[in-house]
């Protein structure tokens, strides 16, 4: 599983991630709570300049992640000449570009070791009061782990499906998917029930 | 307390794998994302509770940057982005079908699973996903459900399916539905 970290490497990667991810939110709720199409216009410039500061590379690359929206700014223009409400329409598009920019940008700029190392401080709180947080930090790295072998599942089970059938195989495979993967988490249980369970840690130096 | 927790990984680890694979989106010819299928099978499947957990567990991984949604994308971007709000409807979704496919007992699995599926998976997840539109869009809530209306029928399929592959996993592996226990 490769994240969505940017591989070039910027300024804003060294930033702490917990100083992004405390900003995020307020900047962002400033972007929804203005209405000025010029203040928006400034925000996105900036926003652009930011991305800039890593270079051409890292600013194409965040341009790519953006793709996504033309469909919806192709419907707001659409929507806004109709109604002649011009710029209304323009600050709807330029919120939605600079908010999800700015997400991104975190994104792109924050590895995901430094990522979950937020996630565990952010639970530290919870483990205090007998949750058991272990169980939150094995489940993602099982995730990771499991999500590509269910992918390589579906591929094999396809394969075999047209080994034995002229049609394409369609939704009748996620059947064997769903109960393999019911399987799997029989036989995951089982393994770490055998090597103490997930509720006892394993003692420094012996991991 | 182990089974449980590799269970709620696993099925995220589903719900991901179905928005990865493109070949798997094909149903009738119609090409739809099975994600939300996923979603709708880990609350049929695991219940209320767990198959919720599921779909927080996807949602986190997504937030912390892994590219786990259709299409390959994720990342923080997408929390702001129109569709946001079906995300936070994937939880809902997840939970109310969970809760429906235990208390109805009447009819055959597959009715139920479809039924619930219908009312959690497009009522309650239509309802999220609207209300997060009108407000990154910037639209009245009406405005909203009717852009929204053209993928009703893919969704309708997709409940369809949901109770077809339940009803096929609850014969091949009868301890399986763990939402009926």
């Amino acid at each position: 599983m490769i994240s969505l970290t940017s591989p070039v490497e910027t300024w804003a990667h060294r930033i702490p991630a917990g100083a992004k991810l405390l900003a995020l939110p307020f900047l962002t709720l400033a972007l929804f709570l203005t209405g000025r199409p010029w203040a928006l216009a400034a925000a996105l410039l900036v926003i652009v300049l930011l991305y800039l500061s890593g270079g051409a590379a890292f600013l194409r690359q965040g341009a790519g992640h953006l793709r996504m929206l033309w469909p919806f700014l192709l419907l707001i223009a659409v929507w806004h000449s109709l109604t002649g409400q011009m710029q209304a329409g323009l600050v709807v598009a330029l919120r939605l570009l600079a908010a999800l920019a700015l997400a991104n940008f975190v994104t792109m700029t924050t590895r995901l070791s430094d990522m979950i190392g937020v996630l565990t401080w952010l639970l530290a709180p919870l483990r205090r009061i007998g949750l058991p947080t272990r169980a939150v930090e094995l489940a993602i790295a099982m995730v990771l782990r499991f999500t590509p072998m269910l992918v390589e599942n579906g591929h094999r089970l396809a394969m075999s499906w047209r080994a034995r059938s002229r049609r394409k195989p369609g939704w009748r495979i996620v059947v064997p998917m769903a109960a393999l993967a019911l399987d799997d988490a029989d036989h995951v249980a089982e393994a770490l029930r055998a090597r103490g369970g997930i509720l006892n840690d394993i003692p420094d130096g012996r991991s | 307390m182990e089974r449980n927790m590799t269970q709620i990984a696993l099925f995220a680890a589903l719900i991901a794998a179905l928005g990865l694979i493109p070949s798997l989106t094909l149903a009738f010819g119609v090409p739809i994302t099975a994600q939300s299928m996923g979603v709708m099978l880990a609350g049929a499947i695991l219940g209320a509770r767990r198959g919720a957990l599921a779909v927080l567990l996807v949602l986190a991984l997504v937030a912390l940057g892994l590219p786990l949604l259709a299409g390959g994308r994720g990342g923080l971007g997408v929390f702001v982005s129109p569709t946001a709000g079906f995300l936070a409807g994937w939880l809902a979704a997840a939970f109310v079908i969970g809760l429906i496919v235990k208390r109805l007992r009447a009819g055959p699995l597959a009715v139920t699973v479809t039924l619930a599926s219908v009312v959690g998976g497009i009522g309650v997840m239509y309802a999220f996903g609207i209300l997060g539109m009108s407000i990154v869009l910037d639209k009245t809530l009406a405005e909203c459900a009717v852009l929204v209306m053209a993928f009703v029928p893919g969704d309708i399929i997709k409940a369809v399916l949901t109770g077809l592959i339940t009803q096929a996993l609850a014969r091949s592996r009868p301890a399986s539905i763990l939402s009926r226990h």
